[in-house]
Parts: C-alpha cells; sequence; structure tokens
C-alpha cells in the first residue's frame, strides 16, 4: 500500500508546503488554482484508464463550487475544510445520480452524454437569478478550524488547504488504483465480456468511477472558489470541460503525480501566455498541445516513464 | 445416478421466425465430461450460451444445483460456479498473461471487501504463476495477451474461466483455430486439468476423434435440438447422427492415412 509513489507525493508535499514560505502571492495562488484543477484531471485520469472521455467534468467542478459558496451565503458554514468536504459529496450525491445513465453507455455517447448533463446545469445557473445569474457570487471569506486570516494568510491558507487536499486524494486515488476494482479499468477497457465472465460488473466498476471522478471535480471546484472568492456559471460551462479534458492529454494518465505536473504546467504557461501575448495565448496552448500528441501520446508522464524504461 | 449438476428442461429459442434451439432436455450429473457436437448451425453455441446467461430463452428452464438460473445475468451465472471459455478466446489482450490470470483470481476472492484488497499481492501472484504453470503457460507470463500464439491464448481464456473455482465450466470450441498436433496437447492439458479438479464439463467440438477420446458422453445436435445423447461409442455410430451431425468427416476420419480430415 505504501508504495513509492506515496512517499513521493509526500516528499512533494512537503516542499509545496515550504514553498508557502518563500514564493510570492501570485505564485501561491497560480499553484492553488493548478492543484485545484488537478483534482479534476486525476478523475478524469481513473475515467481515461477505463477508456472513457467525459466532457462534463465541469458539471462536478461546478457544483462543488456552488455548493461551497452556497452554503456559505445560505448556512453560514464558513470552515474551508467543511466546505471541500460538503461540495465533494455534494458533487459524488449528483455524480452518482447521473452515473445511473452514464454508466450505460460507451466511447462517444458517454462523453457527449456527460457534457449534456454539464450544459443543463450552466443553463440552471445562467437563468437563475436567485444565484447571480451569468456575474455568480462573491463567496465569503473562509475559516479554517477557527482561524479567520484575511489578505496574504487568507491566500497561503488556501494554498495549504488545497495542497493538503491534493495530497490526501492522490494517496487515496493511487490505494484505488491497485485494489483489484482499481486494476478493473484496463480490462473494462479491453474486454467487458470477458470482466462478466469473471464475476464482476462493469457497470457498476464505471459507475463507481464516475462517483469517484465528481467528488475529486467537486473538491477541486470548491479549493478554486475559495482561492478566486467568487463562483459563477462558467465553472459549468464546456470550455472548462475541455480544458480539464486538455490537461489530461498533456499530464498523461500514467501516475497520479501527472495530473499535478500536467495542471502546473497548463496553469503556468497559460498565465505567462496571456500576460505576454494576450491575443494569441489560446494558439500557443493548442500548439503545445499539438505536440505533446505528436512526440508525446502517452502524456508529459510518458517522458519519466521512458527515461525508467531506459529508452 | 447422481443428482444432476445441471439440468435443462423444454429449452428453447427463436430469432424472430428462426428457430435456433427447440425442445432440449438434458441432466448433467457432477464430474462427467461432456461433448456437444453438430453442424455449424445446430445450436451447439446457442445452447452454451443460454446455459452461460448470454442470451435468454424463449421457452424450458435451466437449473444448477437445484436452482433456476435461467434469468440470471452472465455474471452471477458465473459467481454460483458456472464458468465458459469462448470460441475466440476472450482475454485483456494489453495485459500480460500474468495478470490476465491475475485479475481473473483477484476477482474471484470472496469476502467482504474482496475487490478493494490489493490486487499484486505475492500469495495471487504466486497463485498465478501456479495456474499458468499447471496450463503449461508460464513460459508467456509476461507477453501481452495479444502477441500470444492461438492455442496459448485459448489456454489463457480456459484458465481465466477456471480461476473462479467453478463447479460447471463449458468449453466454447476449445480447439478450433489451432493446429492438428497442438490440437492434442491443448485437450490433455485442459482435460487433465478440469478433471483433476472435480469439474463438470461440457464442450463444444466439430472434431470427433477429440470427441471420441475425451467425452464420456456425448450430445448431438441437430437443427437446434438434441437428437442423440450418451456414450461416444453409441452416438457417434448412431444412425441418424451419421447422416445428420457427423455426415462425411467420420468416415474420412476413420480413412487410414487421411490427414485431410483434420483440416
Amino acid at each position: 500500500m505504501w508504495d513509492r509513489t506515496i512517499f513521493l507525493l509526500c516528499a512533494i508535499f512537503v516542499a509545496a508546503v515550504a514553498g508557502a514560505f518563500v514564493m510570492p502571492d501570485w505564485a501561491i495562488f497560480l499553484a492553488t488554482v493548478a492543484v485545484a484543477k488537478a483534482l479534476v484531471v486525476l478523475g478524469l485520469m481513473i475515467l481515461w484508464r477505463t477508456g472513457l472521455v467525459s466532457f462534463g467534468q465541469a458539471l462536478y467542478f461546478g457544483a462543488g463550487g456552488y455548493a461551497a459558496g452556497l452554503a456559505g451565503l445560505w448556512l453560514g458554514l464558513s470552515d474551508a475544510v467543511l466546505l471541500v468536504v460538503f461540495g465533494s459529496v455534494i458533487a459524488a450525491i449528483l455524480a452518482w445520480v447521473v452515473g445511473l445513465l452514464l454508466a450505460r453507455y460507451r466511447e462517444i455517447f458517454f462523453a457527449m452524454l456527460s457534457l449534456a448533463f454539464s450544459m443543463i446545469l450552466y443553463g440552471l445557473l445562467v437563468n437563475t437569478e436567485a444565484l447571480g445569474s451569468t456575474d455568480g457570487v462573491n463567496i465569503i471569506a473562509p475559516t479554517f478550524l477557527g482561524y479567520a486570516p484575511l489578505g496574504a494568510a487568507q491566500v497561503r491558507a488556501v494554498y495549504l488547504l488545497t495542497m493538503a487536499s491534493g495530497l490526501i486524494a492522490a494517496c487515496l486515488v493511487q490505494i484505488y488504483l491497485q485494489s483489484t476494482i482499481g486494476q478493473l479499468a484496463g480490462p473494462i477497457r479491453d474486454n467487458e465480456i470477458r470482466v462478466e465472465y469473471l464475476g464482476a460488473s462493469a457497470r457498476a466498476v464505471i459507475h463507481l468511477k464516475v462517483v469517484i471522478a465528481g467528488a475529486l471535480a467537486g473538491a477541486g471546484g470548491v479549493l478554486t472558489a475559495l482561492a478566486v472568492g467568487h463562483i459563477d456559471p462558467e465553472m459549468a460551462y464546456w470550455t472548462t470541460s475541455g480544458g480539464f479534458v486538455f490537461v489530461t492529454i498533456l499530464a498523461g494518465t500514467g501516475s497520479v503525480i501527472a495530473p499535478f505536473l500536467g495542471s502546473l504546467l497548463f496553469e503556468t504557461v497559460r498565465s505567462f501566455a496571456m500576460v505576454y501575448t494576450p491575443e494569441t495565448w489560446q494558439l500557443m496552448l493548442g500548439s503545445a498541445l499539438l505536440l505533446t500528441i505528436l512526440f508525446f501520446p502517452g502524456g508529459l508522464w510518458s517522458l519519466f516513464e521512458r527515461r525508467r524504461a531506459g529508452v | 445416478m447422481a443428482t444432476p449438476i445441471l439440468e435443462v428442461h423444454d429449452l428453447g429459442k427463436t430469432f424472430g421466425s428462426v428457430t435456433a434451439a427447440r425442445d432440449i432436455t438434458v441432466s448433467i450429473p457432477p464430474q462427467q465430461t461432456v461433448g456437444i457436437i453438430g453442424a455449424n448451425g445446430a445450436g451447439k453455441t446457442t445452447f452454451v450460451n443460454m446455459i452461460t446467461g448470454y442470451i435468454k430463452p424463449s421457452t424450458g428452464r435451466i437449473l444448477f444445483e437445484g436452482r433456476d438460473i435461467t434469468d440470471l445475468s452472465p455474471r452471477d451465472i458465473t459467481r454460483l460456479g458456472v464458468s465458459r471459455s469462448f470460441q475466440v478466446a476472450q482475454v485483456f489482450p494489453t495485459m500480460s498473461v500474468l495478470d490476465n490470470v491475475a485479475v481473473a483470481l483477484g476477482i474471484a476472492r470472496r469476502g467482504a471487501g474482496a475487490l478493494w484488497r490489493p490486487l499484486r499481492t505475492r500469495r495471487l501472484l504466486e497463485d498465478s504463476q501456479a495456474i499458468l504453470e499447471r496450463y503449461r503457460i508460464a513460459d508467456y507470463r509476461d507477453a501481452a495477451a495479444n502477441t500470444l500464439p492461438q492455442g496459448v491464448r485459448k489456454l489463457l481464456d480456459i484458465a481465466m474461466a477456471v480461476a473462479a473455482e467453478p463447479r460447471v465450466v463449458l468449453l466454447d470450441e476449445p480447439t478450433s483455430g489451432i493446429s492438428v498436433e497442438e490440437k492434442y496437447d491443448i485437450m490433455e492439458v485442459v482435460v487433465g486439468v478440469l478433471k483433476a479438479a472435480g469439474l463438470t464439463v461440457l464442450f463444444v467440438e466439430h472434431d470427433m476423434d477429440i470427441v471420441e477420446r475425451y467425452a464420456e458422453r456425448v450430445l448431438a445436435f441437430y437443427e437446434g435440438t438434441a437428437i442423440a445423447d450418451g456414450p461416444p461409442a453409441e452416438v457417434l455410430h448412431d444412425d441418424k447422427v451419421k447422416e445428420f451431425v457427423v455426415g462425411e468427416t467420420l468416415h474420412r476420419l476413420r480413412r487410414p492415412g487421411a490427414a485431410v480430415a483434420h483440416a
């Protein structure tokens, strides 16, 4: 259970915590958003390994963000840890309901159905005045187990919470991937008939994967909302889902560490590209994706795998 | 006669106006090895598919150890103790041979939270290795399943089917697409392992020599129903079976030096 990946994750976490005391605010914010979104990509990775692509993870990302934001505004719930748990649970419940249908479909039908569900949420958010419509709403300042930081201290607190969430999520996903049910991803992708005739339910396994991916996306949504301090329908829009798929391809699916590296790279390139080439940053990102697919079809993580294999 | 482990009563299947199976009533005692023969389209695979839940019968009932399994899913039937292999070997093509068997064993583990336990435990990998050795495919343990010769792939398919330690196993043409030399080697291994494990075996086969050598009982199918049922020596020489099932094949098989009969 305590394999090398988990030790590596712990080492990265320690480095990230130390970084909180030396990095500038902008870098802390960038890393917070990158790791929060990496949680969504982590869920996509689980589905990807099963041969499933979801173009609708923004559904759970948005649901998590709105659940946390509205819990603060309507229920007065401000504890960030509780908000992460709450948003994640709400997203998981939503994923369980949606998964009842999604788990019946494969390939492009799974992808487009997931997209359809996210657009339904987007439509609801855009057309609901009470939820801020297209403008969205600002969320209340979070507290951390009674501690109520402001300004730069709050940014650091959200950063540390995000890093801790990232570590916990990645370790849990790693343990899940090593379990028998986690290892059924490849067999289901390759040959569902044999899986059924060995006595396992491919549909139930996929349903569980949808729920796990949903919960992770919900947590990512909450942490992003806490970092940005704002929620809006864009969180559930299809381009947001597309961005997550983009990072999944960029990162590769060979390790639970890959989504974090991919997301960090993506957010860094995007941030700098938007500053220095505001008119062409999408062109740059598109080119980066094209080069990745051409030269690293297994994503950036395949670089590490090739190196380990001595290629 | 021993209490049957598998019973089929008045089984039938129609696809629109086409009758694929009809009026099949068979009772199989434990640990018997049954050969199923018939020309193409006679209903052999339909029969196997109905027993294993791949297709639902239009009429009749299937009982396993006295329990009605007619409407159960393939997964539930497998869990109860009826496994199968396929005419086209169903393996996980991108995974290694060892991993294929490890997954099969991992799914087969019983107990609370069994699926949540780590797959690659030392014990499970040792058990997987032992299975590979039993089926004489250990030399291929690290090869991807999609690179295997047909005979090895067939053995892997059967090894995976039996990993769950079923009481009944159905083999759909275990030697199809395999050279004459390999056929007997494969059947020696498979029948040897399955008999040693005390399993009830039903196998679909076109090669009458194989049937005669390995089956204790033969079910002959013609136009969707069993027209003969009994010991090989009796069934294979039944006039109806000779005319409708075996045809010229048996006579050619019997002719000295007739290698073409295996083609």
